[in-house]
């Protein structure tokens, strides 16, 4: 008897010392290595949009490695940790990561992100949210540690605005017409709000509002009810996750045009595929592109994916989810071959990394260097701009795959930037003894 | 052997009525508030104190908020995050509007908000048992949660529809915000929770906690005995909500930082109820340990391979770990359905008697 209970004690302490080796910080940093750890979500109810991300971003950093032996000649440290599209399981993964020298982190998650922003100073980790995120946080003199290129979703918005009001000959040809706004009822689908409204009022179009709750994406019924009784003349869609794949489904049930209804850069191919041939002639904004028909792509296939050291399907390449995570990665590999070009050394860290994301300068001919000609518009930032505020095209859903529909849509630079300032100055007013930026810029614009 | 109180002489009703009556337990207790305060943040890394720690004990504290209500009064709750959203959003609001008060003063204040909120939706409990409870108490969840989407002047009109947690200090030393060292935060968390705790088990230990129990067991014998029912229900909701709403304070103030509605859904909610359960109803201790179990042990299992140094990729150990601890919540509840609190108390039986158990 009590030697079943000596054993039990036994393996309990043996449990609770590997238990806590377990929290013991993980190794020191090799020397010779840049520490880049990728947030992704490969479970839970927005997996759909974020196992297409992972692979793209972990592919082409994989690529670099394999490759080119890292950038610089530096080997980068891909990690990734899974939060679950959960704002604490994000910030878990931001304490796991954080002693171990990450040179920039990719949240996936505005709330994460929220969580993250006035961490990043503090911790000297620059947080790059592509697209996604605070908006204000495109205001580099307030927001130093903090990168969202190209767009924010302001600038979406306005440019979904626009293309509408092009289709009807004009902006102020808007007068009178019905447009319906389709959100994840989230800091990121409220946050266009203020932006349609005070557009509403002034061109006189009527704005109908659908939220669709957080807990509740998979179920819009009630919500394309009201659809079917109001009958906007067009439907733009702020979705996430599930959210975008039943959106589009029950826009076809209910035989909504699909060519009026417009949504954000979030949806992939999977979201739309599942809504059958009818969803033909739906919209998304784009700027980047699709398919795999570009070298970098290609070698992606060649040196991971039929060496078996990726977890992508060979034929998901090129899906635009997927190289909207090449794109992310871009922008980091980017970022940290800018920091060792401007401080000459080769293991970079955190803060040489910020200086790097702000000296960011892809040209056409440094994505032909890349092996991405023609895969994005060029993208600067600066010291004070860390958003660029692109202009994107919008791109068709054919039944098969995205078709570039349309030429570059330019945001309403005229209205965004002002709300933006007011934003990022707010922002600081109300988290009291928000610090004045004292990071030296490198590359006055 | 280890746990013999012979000799132990109780002179007194309030001795044998004290909390550790034993006095190995009070050894035992002693130890762990001294590592708790002084070894942890001596010793501990900051991923531990700012990952682990701090919200096992922010969870710790909303589960024994619940079980007071669950475990203690018998009265099931659903509704425990929309309350710990209450503390959470009432904590903003009265250091954005009152920065200069101590913001120690706000996060035990929001407390009261949340208790005001939890006897409103505690009314129907007079009427209404079970699981009927566990759906009225589904609509406060809902319904707080709408309220905190809804209602823009609760996040100062942000844009964004989340709270953000400013700066705040405590003897000129920040406790709240992104200049807070972890061990500042930790220490102030764990000093509320201790104090709580304390509070709780005071109350259940003396007339009220009778009082709880009473109507937990059997409500009309209760009523035939003298105790009013509706006082003792709305009483548990009220000091239930307030531990909630404390939690809920302490978890967007000193751990997240910041926090969108979404943070108190009814998935929260769940994993309270949960940690409640398998920690074991009606025990202050099943609390920290059902806390412990939900939250630290997934933690410790995705880290635990890579701190091996097998490589496994992220979502695989996410993938395992709901698998491991799933099989481990139905393992634990057949071999002790009254959680492992009970698990504890026999242990403890085992120890008395060792080694020679007749």
């Amino acid at each position: 008897m009590s030697g079943t209970y000596k054993t039990l004690a036994l393996t309990a302490v043996l449990a609770a010392t590997t238990a806590l080796s377990a929290f013991a910080p993980t190794q020191a940093r090799a020397e010779d290595e840049i520490y880049v750890p990728l947030f992704t979500y490969r479970t839970g109810p927005f997996s759909g949009s974020g196992i297409p991300i992972a692979n793209g971003m972990h592919d082409y950093l994989r690529l670099l490695n394999e490759r080119d032996g890292g950038i610089g000649g530096v080997k980068l440290r891909v990690e990734e940790c899974e939060t679950g599209y959960d704002a604490k399981k994000g910030v878990e993964c931001y304490e796991a990561v954080k002693g171990k020298g990450p040179v920039v982190v990719n949240p996936w998650s505005t709330g994460t992100t929220l969580s993250l922003i006035p961490k990043a100073g503090v911790d000297k980790v620059p947080v790059l949210s592509m697209a996604y995120g605070l908006s204000a946080s495109a205001d580099g003199q307030t927001f130093p540690w903090i990168f969202n290129p190209p767009n924010t979703y302001w600038d979406g918005a306005s440019m979904i605005l626009s293309y509408i009001g092009s289709q009807e000959g004009g902006l102020e040809k808007l007068k009178g017409k019905k447009i319906g706004y389709i959100y994840l009822d989230a800091g990121f689908g409220k946050e266009p709000i203020p932006l349609l409204e005070s557009l509403s009022k002034e061109i006189g179009f009527d704005l109908k509002l659908y939220p669709v709750p957080a807990d509740n994406i998979q179920n819009q019924s009630s919500q394309w009810l009201s659809v079917r009784r109001d009958k906007p003349d067009y439907m733009v869609l702020f979705g996430w996750g599930a959210l975008n794949p039943t959106a589009v489904k029950e826009a076809v049930k209910i035989n909504y045009p699909m060519d009026k209804f417009v949504s954000i850069w979030w949806p992939g191919e999977d979201d739309v595929r599942s809504a059958g041939p009818g969803a033909k002639g739906f919209k998304t904004l784009n700027w980047h592109g699709v398919g795999a028909n570009f070298p970098a792509l290609d070698d992606i296939k060649k040196h991971l994916v039929d060496a078996g050291k990726s977890k992508t399907d060979k034929n998901k390449v090129g899906d635009v989810l997927y190289n909207r995570g090449v794109y992310n990665s871009l922008l980091i590999a980017e970022g940290i071959a800018n920091a060792q070009k401007i401080t000459g050394k080769k293991v970079v860290t955190g803060e040489d990394v910020r200086r790097g994301l702000e000296a960011i300068n892809i040209t056409p001919e440094r994505l032909k260097e890349l092996g991405l000609e023609g895969f994005a518009e060029p993208l600067k930032l600066s010291c004070t701009d860390h958003n660029g505020h692109k202009a994107t095209f919008l791109q068709e859903w054919d039944g098969e795959k995205w078709v570039r529909a349309t030429d570059l849509v330019e945001p309403l630079h005229d209205r965004v930037e002002p709300l933006l300032k007011a934003a990022a100055k707010e922002y600081a007013e109300k988290n009291s003894g928000w610090p004045k930026r004292t990071e030296a810029c490198d590359a006055p614009a | 052997m280890f746990y013999r109180e012979a000799g132990q002489f109780k002179t007194n009703y309030a001795d044998d009525m004290a909390i550790f009556p034993i006095l190995q337990d009070k050894i035992g207790v002693a130890v762990i508030i001294a590592a708790a305060f002084v070894g942890v943040p001596l010793l501990g890394g900051s991923f531990f104190i700012n990952a682990v720690m701090i919200p096992f004990l922010v969870f710790a504290l909303a589960a024994i908020g619940l079980n007071l209500l669950t475990g203690y009064t018998g009265l099931l709750s659903l509704g425990n995050a929309g309350f710990m959203g209450v503390g959470a959003f009432a904590c903003y609001k009265l250091t954005t509007v009152f920065p200069q008060v101590n913001i120690i003063v706000w996060l035990l204040v929001s407390g009261f908000f949340s208790a005001g909120v939890g006897v409103i939706f505690g009314l129907p409990s007079l009427r209404i048992k079970g699981f009927y409870l566990a759906v009225t108490t589904l609509a406060a969840q809902f319904f707080l949660q709408w309220c905190f989407v809804r209602i823009p002047w609760l996040t100062n009109h942000n844009i964004s529809g989340a709270i953000e947690v400013p700066t705040r200090t405590l003897f000129g030393i920040a406790i709240t915000g992104p200049n807070a060292a972890p061990e500042v935060r930790y220490l102030v968390v764990l000093s509320v929770v201790a104090l709580l705790t304390l509070v709780a088990a005071h109350l259940v230990h003396g007339r009220v906690g009778r009082m709880w129990m009473a109507v937990r067991d059997m409500d009309i014998a209760a009523e035939l005995m003298g105790i009013r029912l509706l006082p003792t229900k709305l009483l548990a909701f009220a000091v239930s909500s307030f531990y909630a709403g404390v939690a809920g304070a302490l978890m967007v103030f000193l751990y997240l930082g910041s926090a969108e509605p979404d943070a108190f859904s009814i998935n929260l909610s769940f994993l309270i109820l949960f940690m409640v359960i398998i920690g074991g109803l009606g025990s202050l201790i099943g609390s920290f340990m059902g806390a412990a179990f939900i939250f630290i042990l997934p933690i410790v299992l995705r880290y635990l391979p890579q701190s091996l140094g097998f490589s496994v990729g992220a979502a695989t150990i996410e993938h395992l770990n709901y698998m491991i601890i799933g099989a481990l919540i139905i393992a634990f509840l057949i071999v002790e359905p009254h959680g492992l609190a009970r698990l504890w108390q026999t242990a403890k039986q085992k120890l008395r008697t060792w080694p020679f158990p007749y």
